[in-house]
């Protein structure tokens, strides 16, 4: 009984056991099937997904071409910025570390915080930027004490630096993070720490200058960690620019222009001091030399003059010098900017992000004479020896129209008008001649279009004709109109290029001369149209801006000559900005000083030098400045000055021993 | 009759230990040692072509767990029989234990730390309780078996461990002892009505169960249903783990040369990942290599079983043996995606001392009872019959 039991059981273990053992057969073979699935089947799609795993593309930024001036000096460059960077891995404690890094070099207390706080968020492996923009001291302060510094690595990277900072911010432009707006599918511009021009011959050239980025297979393991640099496409450096600038007249420019009539005293001079005192904090970018201070006459620190200045080779149309104040340091922009600093970029009145030389449209006031001159001359209605009798005013129908000077000029030829920036002379001349001749002429000589200077932004003024006041305004054009034209006032707007262009054209022989900014050493001599004026009407109103300067009557005689050797002529111009109302004519009320700052006439002084034989054309606005001669005047000399003494001619001229008297 | 000494009852007189030496079966520990030698390529590959941090060790333990082996295959099968229960118990308050001194490892408690080692019950229980069901039926005649209120102890035997090691919680040991059991049951002459009453309870069971799963077991599950729908989450390793077996192609890449795995792109390539930087690194051909030795390495315990006479030393062998099937195909299955990843080692391949330790004790067991395969117990114990 117990035996056939047993029996029983044992056939029972037999017969399940063999099933047991077939089932367990058939499950290793279905192992063999799905790796036989697996490995031969689909094993050219695994292959791809593996090698997807193991390779990232890496983009290699191209390294950003530079702007030079036209002596070969950067305005735009790129600067080596070491960093220091932690890796926490590599290091037991990273807040030892820190500290012992502390020891060495400066770090601020939140950023300790911010790098305790990423090694938590981030992968160990993964560099950490503790600080930046380090000098060359703190570098070699860190690389020595390396072997105490576990974790702690100095990286090298590239970032955009201008020396000259807002000197030449409105040429150069500055670079800053690419905004959502400007990705275009290149993938170089995803990258984090990519830099676009935003402005100025930054943005113009951004193509020329940005280069090709090059790539490399970079590959990684699964948590990105970054196992082996494959050599790839190094990419193509970005072009250089050079610019026909000058930048040492430019940052003469500049400084003179934000300087005005203020004074710039050192810092260290008890006036200072006592500015300083008195509560007022130094404006930022204030356009003064580091280490000066620009003081007005009341001892308060003056706020940069806002304004304009454009210096040209009135053959070549070499741009030498073009400043707009006040500027801001386009360095600034390295980092981010606060958003509180860039509100107060934005809203400050004296608006230092336009670029007032190309954007800013004025009306250009007495500048705008010769032009008026030139067009009667050509149209034959008037000739040199045409006299004007100027009582003060002058009536057209129900309106009087009133000289600068109150009682009048008496009588003046066209040299006298010119010379006193007579303005019933003017109008006597814009009456005879007609806007339709006088609009052709300044469009001639460049004004109302836009003069395709390379950079962006550029304005084109406005020269009003009868069709132009038709077809916007829907009215008749009326003779008064004129008569404003004449002076340079009504709907004329020109910008500085513009009056700098227009002066150039006047000195240059009557040539179609065009701004040339991008410098090309291998380009021939350019040559220009002519503009067909007759030479002897240009002698005329350029002995009109000689007298200017150097008559015995001229509006401009009291800027005194930096030497006898420099002499240059000119034309100066003061823009109402604020009609005067009679009442204020009567009560005589109108000293400028007296009124706010907004309501102050415009400045303007265009100039040429040298006398004889002109080679440079300046223009100068100084927005609500008062008046041309006194403001603007003495900046445009001393810009022309800094010119002739920079002058390439007369530099070798002066290399070379004399060898006989001339 | 008197009792026999202790060295008596290692050696009995029948069974004199030389003899017992040439019983052992060398072909088994050619085989598993050829296996253990993969393991250790395998794990020189995964240090990246270093014999430290895994190898040495894992050829230390290898050499304690063959000595393990050898010596409980000769041991008394008697000897082992009387001690099953204890074993069982012992194991099973160790597993209690882990409840209350467990250490916190993987998110899983699963260790007791004894100082110098630390020890997971759960495994020591997969062959504790094949020790215990195996002595439990040997009791039992035919007819026994088939009486329900018989089943009720080895039932009971099952679910307490089950029971512990899901608290842990470990789904996919409970699941190996469950099914390592269940295979006991089905050896030992239960009938085939009883399982599939039982599956049919466990079905209806399962939305219950749902409940009592912890979320990343819950989640495992989901993504072993569909593991491309989150390829960076959960679903993460079995896809790049199907990447590298795939991108082994029928040769591999070579040995060292897995990107995958050298790469870091597979998890715990030393451990439950290691069969799949063989299959990327010795492509199809070397898979079905180790498969095959696995093969015969169970055709083995199979044969074993089926040549031994006593009940408890059959079940031990064929219990043994299905474990180590377990092992080895729920292991392989996991890493080509066919079950969840559930954490289970691949015997003598995979680092880790206690599955190594287990493995070989599984092995130990095996040949004991070859050793005594001509050796009769009495159903009551531990008399010889006549």
């Amino acid at each position: 009984m117990r035996r056939t039991s047993d029996q029983e059981t044992q056939r029972t273990f037999t017969r399940r056991a063999l099933v047991l053992g077939g089932a367990k057969l058939a499950l290793f073979g279905t192992l063999a099937g799905r790796l036989y699935y697996l490995q031969v089947v689909e094993a050219a799609r695994y292959r791809t997904l593996s090698e997807d795993n193991q390779f990232n593309l890496e983009l290699l930024p191209p390294i950003r071409g530079r702007i030079f001036d036209r002596n070969g000096a950067p305005l735009a460059d790129n600067r080596d910025n070491f960093r220091i960077e932690i890796v926490a891995e590599q290091t037991s404690d990273v807040g030892q570390t820190l500290a012992a890094l502390r020891s060495v070099i400066h770090i601020e207390e939140w950023d300790l915080k911010r790098v305790l706080r990423e090694t938590k968020r981030k992968r160990s492996f993964v560099p950490i930027t503790v600080v930046e923009n380090l000098s060359r001291e703190d570098i070699s302060k860190v690389a020595i004490n390396t072997p105490y510094l576990p974790g702690i690595r100095i990286e090298v990277g590239r970032s955009r630096s201008y020396p000259y900072g807002e000197a030449a911010v409105h040429l150069t432009g500055y670079v800053a993070a690419v905004a959502e707006s400007e990705l275009t599918g290149d993938p170089v511009l995803e990258l984090p720490d990519f830099r676009i021009g935003k402005s100025g011959i930054e943005k113009l050239f951004d193509g020329e200058m940005r280069g090709a980025s090059g790539q490399r297979q970079v590959e990684v393991n699964a948590l990105g960690r970054i196992i082996r640099k494959l050599p790839g496409n190094e990419g193509q450096p970005g072009q250089d620019v050079a610019l026909t600038i000058d930048v040492r007249i430019q940052e003469l420019a500049s400084r003179r222009l934000a300087q005005g009539k203020s004074e710039a005293i050192a810092v260290d001079d008890p006036r200072v001091r006592e500015a300083l005192a008195s509560g007022e904090a130094p404006v930022l970018g204030a356009g003064s030399v580091a280490g000066m201070i620009n003081l007005d006459k009341a001892g308060k620190i003056a706020p940069p003059e806002s304004g304009a200045a454009v210096l040209l080779d009135v053959h070549r149309g070499d741009v030498l010098a073009l400043v707009s104040t006040p500027g801001f340091d386009p360095n600034l922009f390295n980092n981010g900017l606060s958003p509180r600093d860039w509100e107060h970029l934005l809203s400050n009145p004296r608006s230092p992000m336009t670029n007032k030389s190309i954007t800013g449209q004025y009306s250009p006031g007495s500048t705008f004479k010769m032009l008026v001159c030139l067009a009667a001359l050509e149209a034959g209605v008037a000739s040199t020896d045409v006299e004007v009798f100027c009582p003060g005013y002058m009536e057209l129908g129900n309106a009087r129209f009133h000289c600068w000077k109150k009682h009048g000029h008496g009588k003046l030829d066209m040299f006298g008008a010119l010379e006193q920036s007579c303005d019933i002379y003017l109008y006597e001349m814009a009456k005879r001649v007609g806007i339709d001749r006088i609009a052709e002429l300044s469009r001639r000589f460049g004004l109302g279009e836009k003069l395709k200077i390379d950079l962006p932004g550029e304005s084109r003024g406005l020269v009003p004709s009868r069709e132009w006041k038709l077809a916007t305004r829907g009215e008749p054009w009326q003779q008064g109109e004129t008569l404003i034209t004449g002076i340079g006032q009504g709907f004329l707007l020109c910008t500085p290029l513009q009056m700098a262009m227009m002066t150039a054209r006047l000195v240059n022989g009557g040539y179609a001369v065009m701004p040339r900014l991008v410098h090309d050493p291998d380009a021939g001599e350019p040559s220009f149209e002519t503009l067909n004026v007759t030479p002897r009407h240009l002698e005329v109103v350029i002995e009109g801006m000689t007298r200017v300067v150097n008559g015995k009557r001229g509006t401009a005689r009291a800027v005194p000559r930096k030497s006898d050797a420099f002499q240059f002529g000119g034309k100066s111009g003061s823009v109402q900005v604020k009609r005067i109302s009679r009442a204020e004519r009567l009560s005589g009320k109108i000293k400028n000083e007296d009124r706010p700052w907004r309501d102050r006439d415009h400045a303007m002084f265009v100039a040429y030098a040298p006398l004889e034989a002109p080679r440079y054309a300046v223009s100068v606005v100084v927005e609500h400045g008062g008046s041309g001669s006194s403001m603007a005047a003495p900046i445009a000399r001393d810009i022309l000055a800094e010119a002739i003494r920079l002058d390439p001619a007369r530099v070798a001229n002066e290399q070379r021993p004399p060898k006989k008297d001339t | 009759m008197a009792r026999r000494s202790d060295i008596d009852a290692l050696n009995p007189p029948e069974l004199t230990l030389a003899r017992k030496l040439r019983q052992l079966n060398w072909g088994l520990i050619a085989l598993i040692s050829m296996i253990a030698a993969v393991g250790f390529a395998m794990l020189y590959s995964a240090a990246n072509g270093n014999w430290n941090p895994w190898v040495y060790r894992q050829m230390i333990r290898y050499g304690v767990g063959l000595s393990l082996a050898i010596s409980i295959a000769l041991l008394d099968l008697r000897l082992l029989m009387r001690w099953s229960y204890v074993a069982y118990g012992v194991v099973l308050a160790m597993l209690a234990a882990v409840e209350v001194a467990g250490e916190i490892g993987m998110g899983a408690q699963r260790w007791i730390d004894f100082g110098i080692f630390q020890i997971q019950p759960s495994e020591l229980m997969k062959i504790a309780l094949v020790l215990a069901l195996a002595r439990y039926f040997h009791g039992l005649t035919h007819e026994d078996v088939a009486r329900p209120h018989f089943l009720l102890v080895p039932l009971a035997m099952v679910a307490a461990p089950v029971v512990l090691v899901l608290r842990q919680p470990d789904l996919g040991t409970a699941g190996m002892i469950l099914l390592g059991s269940g295979a006991i049951f089905f050896l030992a002459g239960v009938r085939i009505w009883k399982f599939v009453t039982l599956l049919v309870l466990g079905i209806a069971l399962v939305p219950i169960a749902w409940q009592f799963l912890r979320e990343y077991q819950k989640n495992r599950i989901l993504t072993f249903l569909n593991p491309e729908s989150d390829p960076l989450g959960s679903g993460y390793h079995i896809l790049q783990s199907k990447i590298a077996l795939g991108s082994g192609g029928l040769f591999g890449k070579g040995f060292l040369q897995g990107s995958q795995s050298h790469l870091n792109f597979l998890p715990e390539k030393q451990t439950d990942f290691i069969f799949t930087m063989l299959a990327e690194e010795f492509g199809l051909v070397g898979a079905l290599g180790l498969i095959g030795l696995f093969l015969l390495v169970i055709a083995y315990g199979v044969a074993i079983g089926l040549r031994v006479q006593s009940q408890f030393g059959r079940l031990l062998a064929l219990g043994v043996t299905t474990t180590l099937f377990l092992y080895v195909f729920i292991n392989i299955a996991m890493v080509m995606g066919l079950v969840p990843v559930v954490g289970v080692p691949l015997p003598l391949i995979s680092y880790g001392g206690t599955a190594l330790l287990t493995a070989m004790a599984g092995i130990g067991l095996m040949m004991c009872a070859y050793v005594h395969r001509d050796l009769r117990i009495s159903r009551q114990g531990l008399e010889e019959e006549e």
